[in-house]
């Protein structure tokens, strides 16, 4: 029978016959695809054959050999998952507590730190493989959490600009207040942005409890930007090499960022275009930890012994753009010249800024955003 | 044809067979309601669940808190005022060019359609910082002021949904028979008088059927919201987000999902009651116009038509794209194509963890996949709203239906993000944790690709004339030939354009994908969020590099949908 609304049939047979290959076509990939090769194949030489899931966040890489070598020695398979960043990372193992989504956590940094030790959501482990460094940063006695990296949140300048402008680059947060760096600064939001909160917090630090509001009331007034995130900051407003059109010179960043505006063949920290502010750093520090009710806390334990292994810790640098918290390690050439880290950063304790989170970014809306 | 050959068994038979096809139609509505059951309803009912109950008990004194705080009913003015509109200009600017990218024929006519749809994948995040290096204070269109405005945000929401209205109404355009339009001419109405009067009452149903995704996704979206809007600027879906994930206020939240869920359901009633009300059954043949701006054939209404989308495409697409593409060949050693050379590698300075190249071979699959899922699941759907049963209940199950399942479109990444992570560690107490499954990505995508599928099917098979059902049964054919014969035919020329956007959808999905991102498994959207997540002009310029070859893909994918539109629109030709 003839299709009752196709007149003329003329082309019909082949197109009927194309669509049908595409689909045949199709459905044969598909099912080739994701479901085929869902799982990679256990390492070879594995022992054992169990799984230890790993939680992190987007930002978490390692080197493919470090992986391999980890599966090779423990005979596990280390599964990663990125459910989120940040505030969301442990959010989220709060409300899946009772199922948890993995064994082992690597990326809850110092701002969400208590939050995750408060609602239950880890079970303390003392690795062996911590030492004083990683010591330095517990959050509790029991160890609930194993410091791994630390990032210093900075402004950035773009020396340049300043150069050209002949104005003298600022170096403290009060110089940030000054008249003749009106309209200059970019910051990040902190209710949407990491750094932004760790800005934030630099400030409750260096002016206390009575006198940040007044400081932010201060950039306010001298004209300071706020962008929503920290990629819209640094590649729009800031003036910096990697950026186009941006009409300020100071941004907020991190303390590992000048390496990465270096051009090729220049050595000398003098002539970077870009530099950290050191003294207006805050501190992140990332924590590992074994998640409470982990099928696997076995491999989750060897899991934090392993990030805190000298080939990983050596790794991080490159791969996560931090730096790693065993101090004895050596820094990438580029790290060491252009990438000083600062020697006092400002920093909270983890149950201050957990009791106090909520309302210094309420408050810090009412002021700057009004 | 049995019922033919054994009359005297007639009404018997064909009583079982009505029993049969109730069955089957039935059956065709209720595997798409379970996937939407599992994979989008029961997450986002956990989620909010979790919100509104406290030690057990339903908790509403959430309501009374939240809506006297007068910040809320600020945001949801925002989010009001932004989505209405943005999809007030997305359909005036859209519609001149579904018609001529759609009813027109010109060369170069496949090339722009295809070029259309880019920036509906492209990733947020590189759209806001392309679209704030034109509107920055020392950018090409910094004098408009635009830069954390709501023009701004509205400007991008266009952009974003342009591709929807064109070819939505494009699709149904293309078939709608020209003879009614050339009637009124030859009546004397002047060509206003017959657009306005014939042709616009019959695109009705498919200008309503593209307003509403747009006004879904212009009230839902997050990313270009959070860059252009500017710190002051809150939005509902903003605000969840706010919620969620800083502060794990879920009572807040789930109060504000409440809402959100009003306000898209009121927009889909309105757009349903002004879709039913002009839809009937229309005469649909394929005609295409070859578009004259010159000589005697020349129409005012092509001119105006040609002159709107020109602007659009070349002012309001082309520029934030060009910034993006002139960009991605820049390299910290001058011009040149060092940046696409590194998507070869994990990146310079080492930044990720498989190349690009993998990482869009992983896009493709899993694509693949849930374009299948959604064309399948979709298509039943589409196929089940678009009978008209004789009953009224059954009428009003089959629109709750549809409108069903364009919630997905309307409800919050972050709602459904969390939803899945609460529910479905062991979905309907069955012992099975979905939650690090791969097969998730692509289902969550397939959830967002469903109500576009049924879009663009839709409206062609509600066109069909029901007496064309009912004379092929008459006839003797059964149910099945009844879809093969009269259905599918009209179907198919859509179903190309379904899966295009399915496609174009899934590609370019990040909201409901970064929650069940595996990091050593990344899509390219992902690639591109953490590459521009680092400082440095190798990172952005590879990042950029990569959104071309997502853009790319997109235009590749539309180009063969296109083919296979074109080929079976033969089918009526």
């Amino acid at each position: 029978m003839a299709s009752p609304l196709a007149p003329g049939t003329r082309r019909r047979r082949p197109t009927t016959a194309t669509a049908l290959t595409t689909t045949v076509a199709a459905l044969a990939l598909t099912a080739c695809s994701a479901v085929g090769d869902s799982e990679p194949p256990a390492a070879e030489g594995a022992t054992s054959s169990g799984t230890v899931v790993l939680v992190t966040h987007d930002s978490f890489a390692l080197s493919e050999e470090l992986v391999a070598a980890f599966e090779e020695d423990t005979g596990l398979t280390l599964e990663q998952r990125a459910p989120g960043d940040g505030g969301a990372l442990v959010n989220q193992l709060v409300l899946t507590k009772d199922a948890p989504l993995g064994d082992v956590v690597y990326g809850i940094d110092n701002a969400f730190a208590s939050r995750a030790i408060a609602e239950g959501v880890l079970e303390p482990y003392e690795s062996p493989a911590a030492g004083e460094d990683a010591q330095r940063y517990a959050v509790d006695d029991e160890g609930h959490l194993t410091a791994v990296d630390v990032g210093d949140v900075c402004v950035n300048v773009d020396r340049t600009w300043f150069a050209e402008a002949g104005i003298a680059e600022p170096e403290t947060l009060e110089d940030l207040t000054k008249p003749e760096y009106e309209d200059l600064l970019v910051v990040t939001n902190p209710a949407t942005s990491s750094p932004g909160l760790a800005f934030l917090m630099a400030t409750v630090a260096a002016f206390g409890e009575d006198g940040w509001v007044d400081y932010w009331t201060a950039l306010r007034d001298n004209g300071v930007k706020v962008a929503s995130g920290w990629s819209d900051a640094y590649y729009v407003d800031f003036t910096g090499p990697s950026s186009e059109g941006g009409d300020r010179p100071l941004v907020l960043s991190y303390a590992s960022s000048p390496p990465y505006e270096v051009p090729e063949g220049v050595t000398d920290p003098a002539e970077a275009p870009t530099r950290a502010l050191l003294d207006t750093c805050f501190r992140q520090v990332e924590y590992a930890g074994v998640l409470a009710g982990a099928e696997n806390p076995e491999g989750a334990r060897q899991v934090v012994d392993w990030l805190l292994s000298p080939e990983v810790q050596a790794d991080i640098p490159e791969q996560m753009y931090v730096y790693p918290v065993d101090s004895s390690v050596e820094l990438p050439e580029s790290w060491a010249t252009f990438a000083p880290q600062p020697e006092e950063p400002f920093t909270l304790d983890p149950e201050v800024i957990t009791e106090n989170r909520d309302a210094w970014i309420r408050t810090w809306t009412d002021t700057v955003v009004g | 044809m049995t019922t033919l050959t054994a009359p005297a068994s007639a009404p018997l038979a064909y009583r079982r067979s009505a029993v049969r096809r109730g069955v089957l139609w039935a059956l065709a509505a209720a595997v798409p309601l379970a996937f939407l059951t599992v994979f989008f309803a029961y997450p986002v009912a956990a989620i909010v669940g979790r919100g509104l109950v406290a030690d057990g008990a339903l908790d509403l004194s959430g309501f009374a808190d939240v809506l006297s705080r007068p910040r809320t009913w600020r945001i949801v003015g925002t989010t009001l005022a932004q989505a209405t509109v943005g999809t007030v200009l997305a359909v005036v600017l859209g519609v001149p060019g579904a018609y001529v990218l759609h009813r027109c024929t010109f060369p170069g006519r496949t090339a722009v359609r295809a070029f259309v749809v880019v920036p509906f994948v492209l990733p947020t995040v590189v759209v806001g910082v392309a679209f704030r290096s034109v509107l920055a204070p020392h950018g090409p269109l910094g004098f408009l002021d635009w830069d954390g405005t709501f023009a701004g945000v509205v400007a991008a929401l266009v952009f974003f949904n342009y591709a929807v209205v064109v070819r939505t109404v494009g699709a149904f355009w293309a078939t709608l028979d020209p003879r009614a339009e050339q009637a009124a001419r030859t009546l004397g109405a002047p060509p206003w008088r017959a657009f306005v009067s014939v042709t616009l009452p019959a695109l009705t149903p498919a200008i309503a059927s593209a307003a509403a995704i747009v006004f879904l996704f212009c009230s839902t979206a997050f990313g270009v919201v959070l860059v252009l809007g500017g710190t002051g600027y809150g939005t509902v879906e903003t605000e969840i987000w706010v919620q969620t994930t800083q502060f794990l206020d879920l009572r807040a939240a789930a109060v504000l999902s409440v809402l959100q869920l009003l306000v898209v359901g009121a927009a889909l009633a309105v757009a349903g009651r002004a879709r039913t009300s002009r839809e009937r059954a229309l005469e649909l043949r394929v005609t295409q116009m070859r578009l004259a701006l010159r000589g005697p054939e020349r129409r005012a209404g092509d001119v105006a038509a040609v002159a709107v989308t020109g602007l659009v495409v070349v002012g309001l697409l082309a520029l934030p794209l060009l910034t993006v593409l002139v960009r991605s060949f820049r390299t910290p050693s001058g011009w040149g194509l060092g940046n696409y050379a590194a998507l070869g590698t994990t990146g310079g300075p080492n930044a990720l963890s498989v190349t690009v190249w993998e990482a869009a071979a992983t896009s493709l699959r899993v694509a693949l996949d849930a374009t299948v899922l959604a064309v399948v699941v979709g298509g039943l759907v589409a196929l089940v709203v678009s009978r008209r049963p004789r009953s009224r209940p059954a009428r009003r199950a089959v629109r709750l239906l549809d409108g069903v399942f364009m919630l997905p479109l309307g409800v919050s990444a972050v709602t459904v993000g969390f939803g899945f992570l609460v529910a479905l560690d062991r979905p309907f107490g069955i012992d099975l944790d979905l939650r690090g499954s791969l097969v998730l990505v692509p289902i969550a995508q397939a959830v967002v690709a469903v109500p576009l599928v049924v879009r663009t099917v839709l409206p062609v098979l509600r066109a069909i004339d029901t007496r064309l059902h009912e004379a092929a049964a008459v006839l003797g054919a059964s149910p099945g030939a009844v879809l093969r014969l009269v259905d599918w035919p009209v179907a198919a020329r859509s179903l190309g354009l379904a899966v295009g956007l399915a496609f174009a959808v899934s590609l370019g999905e990040f909201g409901a994908t970064s929650f069940l991102a595996r990091p050593d498994r990344p899509t390219l959207p992902v690639v591109i969020f953490r590459l521009i997540g680092r400082p440095g002009a190798e990172n952005l310029g590879m990042a950029l590099a990569a959104s071309v070859l997502l853009a790319a893909l997109t235009a590749a994918v539309m180009l063969v949908a296109e083919r296979l539109r074109a080929g079976s629109a033969g089918d009526l030709a």
